[in-house]
């Protein structure tokens, strides 16, 4: 809004304009909001369903590792189609369509750009759905490539481009249409990993899956993919919400613009260049490798910097994580995010890695990135969203609490048994004293633990999806006022 | 063009140079030096490693493949000074991309969940054993987790004289009188594949890929 300069601002007519601004700013994020209601809506329930259906997956391959009958009579149930299936259900089912819908919502909001209406986008969600269904299915009928993370066979794989190819031109477009003025650190992310996923996704798709090159070229296009996906893909998505929904809840400006900056543009850099620690010791040229070391540990920079500016905005306001559900989830998934890439960092040390790799070690830090980093800050970011889309409060704060502890014990017991498990195993595989089956029977206790904590995890993850299903049903409580864990000490402001 | 949208621009250049370095670096450039690799020579023996694999083993590693028996056996054999795989008593040298050249996907894998299979032909060369293992791990391996493959076998009444590769079944892992256990074509080329991996014995021992 333009103000003419010939005539003086008094007090009263500031406040006029700030009024009016403030108006005009509640109308843009209610038709914004409403824009996104029906897609956003879908990407979730969607994504839930594919949670639960990866949990009981997830469940299953756990059990097999210490009751190696269970489930043992059908090749559509064994360990090696099973676990696929859960990395797959997870990882692109859960994970990626709850990163679609908050990436398209972060972007609207921020843009002020209604989402499209009509039905591209629904095609886009509905592909989507069908790719992970028929590539779910086509691994536990025997189809799997066996490329981990690309395991999906090659007939499924089209879906899921097409619909990614149609968010992301929805997302450029709403960048390109965007209100002037000030582009927010979590615009540059969400736009960034929408152009970037197509970009690993068809690259690994085409020489691996459709025309796949010769099988020593393959591995390092293999974890460029796969750790890719992480990095440019949930965590810049999971970064953007953790920029956008820490000031929003605390009502505080984020800490330091130039930080940002430095952050992003340096994880873009280095984390592009992590995959091939992955491969540490195998049958590749020392620089590749050596590479990959080198930008694993550099990561530190972008990890360190993004820290300290989540730190410092939240600083003085760590009371609102007592009663604010999403940023409960959301603090949890930040510090989760420090701790595991700084155990990424170390693990791709070369003394290190010869004790990880090849160990339960390294799925307890898989967990740790895609768990209690991923996982919960999406958690955050839908506990904040689905109230906006739908004008509801969640049914109940013991569910919301329920679910926050079970899944903090569950991620805790899950990280804590199988780092030390894995590092047992691979400290005695390399002194190679003990024979393969005895170091093997070590680690069983471990894997148990593991079990316990799927089920823990499943748990809350019905606590979560009861609440969304209250919501969606329209059982909230009457009366308009957020669902809060606790009593805030102020009680301005306040909202979910 | 306005100041903002010339910014703009320069972040897109940012976007594409960051990820296309490193697409450069370890997708093409890898592409480059290990995916036009010639089968190795040994004057010696006059071999060549690796010896070319028989339509057989080709669906035997689709078996392993579709079985997903890469998610807990690895394919590859550190250099000593990275590892205790060869003390481990998984192979004699370190593996070599040539020795990959069959494959045709590769299956170096991540997890140690069971042995490194790099040299499995080596170390247990009875088909006998792979097929009773495959069957039943516990029947040879006591106290292992591997999951058993019994929908890689048929069992059926036993005919006029039994089945010449009828499994040799005994005690609990019996089936019930009258029938007998059977390998399918499927496990057959599995074990067969299995057999025919003996990363050692190509003549790489003085390679050294970097």
């Amino acid at each position: 809004m333009s103000v003419s300069i010939a005539q003086p601002i008094t007090t009263s007519r500031a406040q006029k304009i700030g009024e009016s601004d403030h108006a005009k700013n509640l109308v843009e994020r209610q038709l914004v909001d409403l824009s996104c209601k029906k897609v956003v809506s879908l990407l979730f329930a969607t994504s839930l369903f594919w949670l639960l259906m990866g949990s009981a997956l997830a469940i299953a391959a756990s059990m097999k590792l210490h009751m190696p009958e269970f489930l043992g009579g059908s090749d559509w149930l064994t360990f090696g189609r099973v676990r696929p299936a859960h990395l797959n259900t997870m990882a692109y089912g859960w994970v990626s369509t709850a990163c679609l819908g908050v990436g398209l919502w972060l972007m609207s909001r921020l843009t002020r750009v209604e989402l499209r209406q009509g039905p591209l986008l629904w095609i886009g969600a509905i592909s989507w759905n069908i790719g992970i269904l028929v590539g779910t299915a086509g691994i536990l009928r025997g189809d799997s490539t066996s490329i981990e993370w690309l395991e999906f066979p090659y007939y499924a794989t089209p879906f899921l481009l097409i619909s990614f190819a149609i968010f992301m031109f929805e997302i450029i477009r709403m960048m390109n249409h965007r209100q002037p003025g000030h582009v927010y650190i979590s615009q540059w992310y969400v736009l960034a990993a929408f152009c970037w996923f197509p970009w690993l996704y068809a690259t690994a798709t085409i020489l691996l899956v459709w025309f796949p090159v010769q099988a020593p070229a393959m591995p390092p296009i293999n974890w460029w993919f796969a750790h890719n996906a992480l990095g440019l893909w949930f965590t810049p998505v999971c970064l953007a919400a953790a920029y956008y929904l820490i000031p929003k809840v605390i009502g505080k400006p984020i800490h330091s613009y130039y930080l940002s900056m430095v952050g992003f543009w340096s994880l873009a850099f280095f984390y592009a260049w992590n995959g091939m620690h992955h491969l540490i010791g195998g049958p590749f040229p020392a620089w590749l490798i050596s590479a990959s070391i080198a930008a694993s540990v550099m990561m530190l920079v972008p990890v360190i910097t993004v820290a300290i500016n989540h730190h410092m905005t939240m600083r003085g306001s760590f009371d609102a994580v007592r009663w604010s559900p999403t940023l409960r989830f959301v603090v949890f998934a930040a510090m989760s995010y420090t701790l595991v890439s700084i155990q990424g960092s170390t693990a791709a040390i070369r003394p290190l890695n010869q004790i990880t790799h090849f160990t339960h070690y390294t799925v307890g830090h898989a967990h740790l990135g895609m768990y209690a980093f991923v996982t919960m800050m999406l958690f955050g970011a839908i506990y904040y969203i689905m109230p906006r889309l739908w004008n509801r409060e969640w049914p109940s704060a013991f569910l919301i609490k329920s679910h926050f502890w079970l899944c903090v014990l569950g991620i805790s017991l899950m990280t804590f048994s199988l780092s030390i498990g894995g590092w047992i195993q691979g400290w005695e595989m390399n002194k190679a004293e003990k024979g393969f089956m005895e170091i093997m029977q070590i680690t069983i206790p471990y894997l148990q633990a593991r079990s316990v904590s799927g089920g823990i995890l499943t748990l809350a993850h019905l606590a979560f999806v009861l609440s969304f299903t209250l919501l969606l049903m329209g059982w909230s409580p009457k009366g308009g006022r957020p669902t809060l864990l606790a009593q805030p000490r102020h009680t301005e402001t306040v909202s979910t | 063009m306005n100041s903002s949208h010339k910014k703009y621009l320069w972040v897109w250049i940012g976007f594409i140079a960051t990820i296309g370095s490193s697409w450069a670096g370890l997708v093409i450039l890898p592409i480059l030096n290990l995916g036009a690799l010639n089968e190795v020579r040994d004057e010696a023996t006059a071999g060549i490693g690796p010896t070319p694999a028989a339509d057989i083993i080709d669906l035997g590693r689709e078996v392993y493949v579709s079985q997903g028996c890469m998610y807990c056996h690895s394919q590859q054999v550190r250099p000593e000074y990275a590892g205790g795989d060869q003390k481990m008593g998984w192979g004699q040298r370190r593996t070599m991309p040539e020795d990959y050249l069959n494959d045709k996907v590769a299956l170096l894998g991540t997890m140690r969940t069971g042995p490194d299979l790099s040299n499995i032909g080596v170390r247990q060369p009875s088909e006998d054993w792979h097929l009773l293992h495959l069957y039943h791990p516990q029947i040879t391996s006591e106290g292992s987790i591997m999951a058993p493959y019994p929908f890689l076998f048929k069992k059926q009444k036993i005919g006029d004289e039994p089945h010449p590769q009828a499994l040799n079944l005994t005690g609990k892992y019996a089936p019930e009188a009258g029938y007998e256990v059977i390998p399918t074509r499927e496990v057959l080329a599995l074990v067969e594949y299995l057999k025919s991996l003996k990363k050692s014995n190509t003549p790489l021992e003085t390679a050294d890929p970097s």
